[in-house]
């Protein structure tokens, strides 16, 4: 089996599979999506399988669906990506599978955004449909910030900063939880704990372990199959209401997931997707 | 041993290091690619976009 690694810039993560594929002895490629050029009139490959580990959505979401529609199997699917790299999409998949999420409204004017911001009630989250690492996520505590928030999104943003994904607030005690889906198991979890709103580790939250409970992983294998599954972070609110899923990431970080787990997920995922390349070279025989 | 394109300094690179990797200049803390591991050569690390993440 040959085996495509997707990427651009090696964070720790790509590093790790590097040496889960090297110790493993897997015959594998790195693909630079920066030299990449993809022939639409062609539809061989070098590869049985890839792995994305893109830090681009857009790059990973156009290779994806190229491949696929040529039969490439990839980790995760395009489908996948699509519906993960937008939070819209997400909400929708997530809404529509019955898993608890929190309030969502989507508007497309600053109106009729407003609108809806008065008639959820203060405080709410806007955040940019396609974006990651809490970038630009803001919480408007009142009408006065709302209204300040829409006009600059509107003004200073592109076209889709237009699209206002308002979300209500939920109190969340300092910390989430992200757990790692690989296939139908949710793998390990973590609790990501900080003094700020914001508890994503790319902004400074510090990590503990995470039991991974049944109710846990009932509803991280509910999201994941929700959006199509396969390789998935998913993160969690301890909501006054009960567990509900905020979002779900197709290109996982989890550098400071493996210690405090015990969990090399790294390795996980590598057998996935060896399993997955596996499977589709039986199917072609 | 490359040197760092901004202060002149000396950069050490680990045993494991991977051609892509983000490294950060021990003296200025300016990033740099790895583009080659052998022979050892850095660029300027790439801006981060607004389509980044995970």
């Amino acid at each position: 089996m040959r085996l495509g690694l997707l990427c651009s810039i090696i964070r720790t993560e790509e590093k790790l599979i590097l040496q889960a594929l090297r110790n493993r002895g897997v015959e594998f490629e790195k693909i630079d999506d920066r030299q990449l050029a993809l022939d639409l009139h062609s539809s061989t490959f070098p590869w049985d399988v890839v792995l994305e580990r893109a830090v681009n959505h857009a790059r990973a979401l156009h290779t994806l669906k190229i491949f696929n529609d040529r039969g490439l199997p990839t980790i995760n699917r395009w489908e996948v990506a699509n519906v993960c790299g937008d939070k819209v999409l997400t909400t929708n998949a997530l809404e529509r599978a019955g898993v608890p999420t929190p309030r969502t409204i989507v508007a497309y004017t600053p109106d009729s955004a407003l609108a809806a911001i008065e008639s959820m009630g203060y405080p709410v989250v806007l955040k940019p449909a396609v974006g990651s690492w809490g970038r630009l996520i803001a919480r408007a505590n009142d009408r006065h910030a709302a209204e300040a928030l829409l006009e600059h999104k509107q003004i200073l943003g592109s076209y889709h900063h237009s699209i206002f994904y308002i979300q209500e607030y939920v109190e969340k005690a300092g910390r989430d939880i992200r757990a790692f889906v690989v296939g139908d198991q949710t793998i390990s979890a973590i609790y990501r704990m900080s003094d700020h709103w914001i508890t994503n580790t790319a902004r400074g939250a510090t990590t503990a372990n995470c039991p991974v409970t049944d109710e846990l992983n009932a509803i991280c294998i509910a999201a994941a199959k929700a959006v199509g599954g396969g390789v998935l972070a998913v993160d969690v609110f301890e909501s006054e209401h009960g567990l509900q899923v905020n979002e779900v990431n197709y290109t996982m970080e989890f550098r400071n997931s493996i210690d405090v787990t015990g969990v090399p997920i790294h390795e996980r995922i590598v057998d996935y997707t060896l399993s997955v390349g596996q499977a589709a070279i039986t199917a072609a025989r | 041993m490359p040197k760092c394109l901004e202060c002149d300094a000396e950069i050490t690179l680990k045993a494991d290091v991977e051609t892509g990797e983000i490294i950060d200049c021990p003296d200025c803390g300016t990033e740099f690619e790895v583009r080659s591991v052998d022979p050892p050569t850095l660029d300027h690390a790439p801006q981060e976009e607004e389509d980044w993440g995970e």
